[in-house]
């Protein structure tokens, strides 16, 4: 017998393998028939190559900023400039790419399939909420190329309110829009879930990622409302001059942190949920064994959903607050802290006992393993009152969100890109280019972050366009570590868009993975499934799938 | 924009042989029966209620913390809200969710002419609220209690001057009597901004009805459009509350 | 090959002249630094395990070596195990944390008060004895001091690293933040919350000096005025002792000894004066109107900048009876009226 193969990739005979006749993506031609389907699968392929552009341009302005911070003294470019370029960086990586990136794409793809639907609850408003983010977008760009906004992603007041001469009103519209992209996207799956899954599909039988998008969806469709107020209250104090916040009219600028972190603090649960989503189904795939403790990782996602609405006032530890209030967030932001662990705890114990092969969506996942690890855990020093008063406002702030929205979902998604590419577009990416490309992504992130976890205890601020000589050497450690960090992404997009004509053939499930999504052709059909199935089985159940695939070959014709 | 299918039929008559209901023209091909669409459908707009909740919530917690810090304020500047044309819009906008429900019954029991007279009368009654508002706001321009630069303090730091019976502010204290104009008009100026669009909703709605599109047995959009209604009617009882009625004492000298 | 003898003194040099670690310069330092190495502790336990398992378990079972997965569903105990561990250590951040936040905001009842302002794009450090600095603060060692900060714009944040301590310095209230400095030397002090295009330029020195050497400047950097004699004459010019004369039938109440006191309200609260109590008393006097007294003081809202403000406060401070108070009265009564002293700021 010979020795087992060290990939359970299983592609189908590719000098006889064809693409099926009818399938999504050729069931009606032209670019209106995309610009007006219902079809979530197309509406998430269009978001695909929407984020993908903002991400590449919020990533050139990382790049610009990463550049200047070569030298200590300011030099590349003017301070007004280096603040627009890390203020769009941020709103742009937050609003434009983060949020919608694993929901929006892989989300909308997946639910409907995921639970045995031939389509989310709301075509329509599916479509609507892309428009909405393509209309934020161009207001975005509009407000860049008028001359940009220099606010920081955070909006604070006074200076956003009184203080600044930029394009603030029309960068809050853009947000306040894609704000509503995110509500839609989130009511939908939330009816979706509830209402649209096929009989025999009940909560626990469903795939762990639904259960991520659920909380999350709650989370969007909660939060987002808060912040969309706050953003109007903000234009209206630059248009009016109301003093809402303004101390001299007897209003208070403490009030918007409130009303921003509201929102602000969930957004960060919502970017992660979904890339926990797809870190639970790549592990399981990858080691051929049902999640580990399939029970406390579900419910661990509905408690950071809710624990996450308590925790806001923690980014506010030295602004005033007064020291009791201070406690009680402390506390709560300790408890936030416990789901995500046990989360990665239960996906460690997933591989054990396992079958565990090494493909592209398992390195990523692993890496987010790792570094979401890091991240999770110096969110516990930020959240810890006596050390976040020497950290907060520092390069170890942007090390912690970096390390957690980058290392953690950026790697997630990367991995769930990968992972359902083949389900998609029918077509396999080339396993060694991709593999390299996540080594050189795991490299090049932990040199350009590490070293700004030392630059932080050392004082360096955050938003520093010029800093202190002593502060070089990290600096420039960290600028190194950011040209790797570039090439680690323009890869994918790369060998992706080569795939898509010279790629091998997938065929319906080339992992061999359970899930109703993999039990259809690829790509699938613009239905979903011929008839609504019923599902008679548990969730990552690869003895059904080893049961099915038996008799499919005893039981030709 | 609907989906195509494979195999229509399959489809359909297995959802006629379980529930045998009719087959109604709007049915949208990614439900697998009607049920699960109208109920879909509401789940829908209750959630999107509760996002308007929390939409309106910022403004209400701001007004919550600058009512308890700037008390007295806000009883200078809630008195020169009207009650009798507060409690006239209430009384109005109650009367117009009364008719929408009528709508409603009128869609189920599939009578179409009630159904179109009910919707008029929810209508008229809408812009009867937004008309009282316009004279409202116009009282408000005329006595510069406008926030900004026509703001003027002068009624609340002197009220005597004015032939009003209301205790003097002092003027630091009156400056204060701005944010709660602010969110006055921040406030119900949301809320009549969602009653603009209700009433554009209507109007199609009503276009529609006409059309018989509601009486035979596809009722979801009046349903739905009903809920919505009676939200905008419940945020505003609770401003008439907040803004007119503090420490109101009608019985006073 | 070897690397050229300048490029190596160049790096050499490079390399010692960077920060790795900030220096410890206050007394809360090492409990600062304490609490960070046991978090570190904690992050590099944590990762180490996650890691190990990862390898462990990848190497163990993987597919060429482990054909057949065998499922598992969970373990309640596995699950108790990992959620209350990472709960106990993250509590022990709490506390650990808790009680260091508590003790760096709340100072000792002797430290010595300096006043900072910080501005677009700059900070003012002003000393009771009157020595005013831009952009750099003389300290000395063995004192707790004290800062009372306002803004007089944006949000800024006051960091000083090698102190450990950082408070936000907020337009409308005083915040403080307080620190006792061990080691003589030049720290740097930064601006640490985004306020504008010059954030990055909003950086000074923290000059920490020794007891003997810090007398030494005190008495050099004199203005001359103290921030009390400051006050006094804004009080008088500003017309505040006509009403708070200390007569016993002034339309206001005496403002000797009022620092520290409990006040009575006449809303009926009772309020502890102090410096937000009285510089909020000068901007929205009716808010704070003493028991027994009309509401008649004006607001000096947009008439007097926050260093006038501070001065006022500080001169209240130190007012212990009302002779002064009653001289400067007849003397602005009088023909030959004292010049408008500084502070005051025309809207």
């Amino acid at each position: 017998m010979s020795a087992p193969s060290p990939t359970i990739l299983n592609l189908p005979d590719q000098s006889s393998a064809t693409m099926p006749k009818k399938n999504f993506i050729n069931a009606e031609h032209g670019l209106l028939s995309w610009l007006l389907t219902g079809d979530h699968k197309r509406i998430a392929i269009l978001y695909l190559i929407s984020i993908t552009v903002f991400f590449f341009i919020g990533g050139a302005f990382a790049g610009l900023i990463r550049l200047e911070l070569l030298t200590p003294q300011g030099d590349l470019v003017s301070s007004d400039t280096y603040n627009k370029l890390f203020t769009m960086h941020g709103i742009i990586m937050v609003f434009l790419f983060l949020v919608p990136s694993v929901p929006a794409t892989i989300g909308n793809f997946l639910i409907p399939m995921m639970v045995g639907a031939r389509d989310l609850a709301f075509p329509k408003i599916n479509l609507l909420s892309w428009y909405l983010y393509v209309a934020a977008g161009i207001m975005m760009l509009t407000a860049m190329a008028q001359g940009g906004v220099d606010t920081g992603w955070t909006f604070t007041t006074p200076l956003s309110t009184h203080y600044l001469n930029t394009h603030v009103v029309t960068t809050a519209c853009a947000v306040f829009i894609a704000g509503f992209s995110s509500i839609f996207t989130g009511l939908n799956f939330i009816v979706t879930i509830h209402r649209m899954r096929c009989p025999g599909m009940t909560w626990f039988r469903l795939p762990l990622f639904v259960w991520a998008h659920y909380a999350a969806s709650i989370l969007m469709v909660l939060g987002t409302p808060v912040l969309a107020i706050t953003l109007v209250l903000v234009g209206m104090e630059r248009i009016f001059g109301i003093g809402v916040f303004d101390p001299t009219k007897g209003g208070d600028p403490l009030l918007f942190q409130h009303l921003f972190w509201f929102y602000s603090h969930p957004a960060v649960y919502i970017m992660i949920l979904p890339g926990m989503a797809v870190i639970s189904e790549v592990v399981s795939t990858f080691a051929r064994k049902r999640v580990f403790g399939y029970t406390a990782v579900a419910f661990s996602s509905v408690a950071i959903a809710l624990f996450g609405f308590f925790v806001w006032e923690h980014h506010m530890f030295i602004m005033g607050v007064s020291n009791y209030s201070a406690l009680v967030f402390s506390l709560l932001t300790m408890l936030v802290a416990v789901p995500s662990a046990i989360k990665i705890f239960n996906w460690c114990f997933t591989l054990q006992q396992g079958s565990i092969t090494f493909e592209t969506p398992m390195l990523y996942a692993f890496g987010f393993m790792g570094l979401f690890t890091i991240g999770g855990l110096t969110g516990v020093f930020l959240g810890s009152l006596g050390m976040d008063i020497q950290l907060t406002e520092t390069y170890f702030i942007v090390a912690h969100f970096h390390f957690v929205m980058v290392g953690g979902m950026l790697m997630a998604f990367l991995s769930g890109v990968h992972f359902w590419w083949p389900k998609m577009t029918g077509r396999m990416y080339p396993e060694s280019l991709s593999k390299l490309a996540a080594v050189v992504t795991f490299i090049g992130f932990n040199l350009t972050f590490m070293p700004q976890f030392i630059l932080g205890y050392l004082g360096m601020p955050r938003r520093y366009h010029a800093y202190p000589q002593e502060f070089q050497v990290l600096n420039v450690l960290s600028t190194a570590g950011a040209t790797v960090l570039g090439v680690g992404y323009l890869l994918p997009v790369l060998y992706l868009a080569w795939s898509l004509k010279y790629g091998a053939i997938a065929g319906d499930n080339p992992w061999q993975a359970t899930g109703l999504e993999w039990q259809t052709q690829s790509p699938p059909l613009t239905e979903n499934f011929t008839e609504i199935p019923i599902m008679d089985h548990e969730a990552y159940d690869y003895e059904w799938l080893e049961h099915k695939t038996q008799h499919e070959v005893t039981h030709v014709g | 924009m609907d989906s195509t299918i494979a195999n229509p039929q399959v489809g359909h008559d297995t959802a006629e042989q379980e529930h045998e209901h009719v087959f109604v023209p709007q049915h949208r091909h990614h439900f697998a029966t009607e049920e699960q669409q109208r109920e879909a459908g509401s789940f829908g707009m209750w959630l999107f209620l509760l996002t308007e909740i929390m939409f309106f919530g910022g403004l209400f917690f701001a007004y919550l913390l600058y009512r308890n810090w700037y008390y007295d304020a806000f009883v200078a500047a809630s008195n020169t809200c009207s009650v009798p044309l507060g409690a006239a819009n209430t009384a109005i906008l109650i009367t117009s969710g009364f008719f929408m429900a009528l709508a409603m019954w009128a869609a189920e029991v599939r009578k179409k002419k009630t159904l179109v007279i009910t919707l008029i009368c929810t209508m008229l009654f809408g812009f009867a609220f937004l008309g009282i508002k316009t004279v409202e706001y116009h009282e408000k321009w005329v006595e510069h209690h406008i926030p900004g630069a026509s703001f003027d303090v002068s009624e609340f730091v002197n009220p005597a001057a004015y032939g009003l019976h209301a205790q003097p502010l002092a003027p630091d204290a009156a400056q204060k009597t701005q944010l709660f104009f602010f969110l006055y008009f921040a406030m119900t100026g949301m809320h009549a901004l969602h009653m603009i669009i209700g009433l554009g909703i209507l109007f199609w709605l009503l276009y529609r009805a006409q059309r018989g599109d509601f009486t035979a047995g596809y009722v979801a959009p009046i349903e739905n459009f009903a809920l919505y209604w009676h939200f905008v009617d419940i945020i505003w009882v609770y401003l008439f509350a907040l803004f007119y009625l503090v420490n109101l004492h009608p019985l006073a000298h | 090959m070897g690397i050229s003898p300048v490029l190596w003194q160049f790096l050499v040099k490079w390399l010692n002249a960077s920060a790795l670690f900030p220096s410890e310069a206050s007394t809360i330092a090492p409990y600062m630094d304490a609490l960070y190495f046991f978090l570190l502790a904690i992050t590099f336990v944590g990762v180490f395990l996650v890691a190990t398992l990862l390898v462990v378990f990848s190497v163990r079972y993987r597919k060429t070596v482990h054909p057949v997965a065998r499922q598992i569903e969970g373990s309640t105990l596995l699950e108790a195990t990992w959620t209350i561990i990472p709960l106990g250590l993250f509590l022990i951040c709490f506390v650990w944390g808790a009680l260091l936040y508590f003790r760096i905001y709340n100072p000792p009842v002797n430290s010595m008060n300096i006043y900072i302002v910080g501005k677009q794009w700059m900070w003012k450090a002003e000393h009771p004895g009157g020595q005013h600095e831009i952009n750099a603060l003389h300290v000395p060692t063995g004192q707790p001091i004290q800062l009372t900060m306002i803004s007089q714009d944006v949000f800024h944040s006051f960091s000083i690293p090698a102190f450990r301590i950082k408070r936000e310095v907020i337009p409308g209230r005083y915040s403080t933040v307080w620190f006792q400095a061990t080691t003589p030397g030049q720290y740097h002090l930064f601006c640490t919350q985004y306020c504008g295009t010059n954030h990055s330029a909003m950086i000074g020195t923290i000059t920490v000096l020794s007891p003997a050497d810090y007398k030494k400047w005190t008495e050099e950097s004199t203005s001359g005025m103290s921030l009390a004699q400051n006050g006094e004459r804004l009080f008088a010019s500003m017309g505040c002792n006509a009403c708070h004369s200390g007569n016993a039938a002034a339309r206001g109440p005496s403002l000797a000894g009022v620092y520290g006191s409990t006040l009575r309200l006449t809303n009926g609260s009772q309020v502890l004066v102090n410096d937000a109590y009285l510089r909020d008393a000068i901007l929205n006097p009716s808010q704070h109107v003493t028991s027994g007294y009309t509401p008649i003081m004006p607001t000096y809202q947009g008439q007097i900048s926050e260093d006038g403000l501070i001065d006022l406060v500080e001169y209240l401070k130190n007012l212990n009876s009302n002779d002064r108070v009653q001289q400067t009265l007849t003397t602005t009564q009088s023909e030959q009226a004292a010049p408008p002293a500084s502070g005051v700021v025309k809207p």
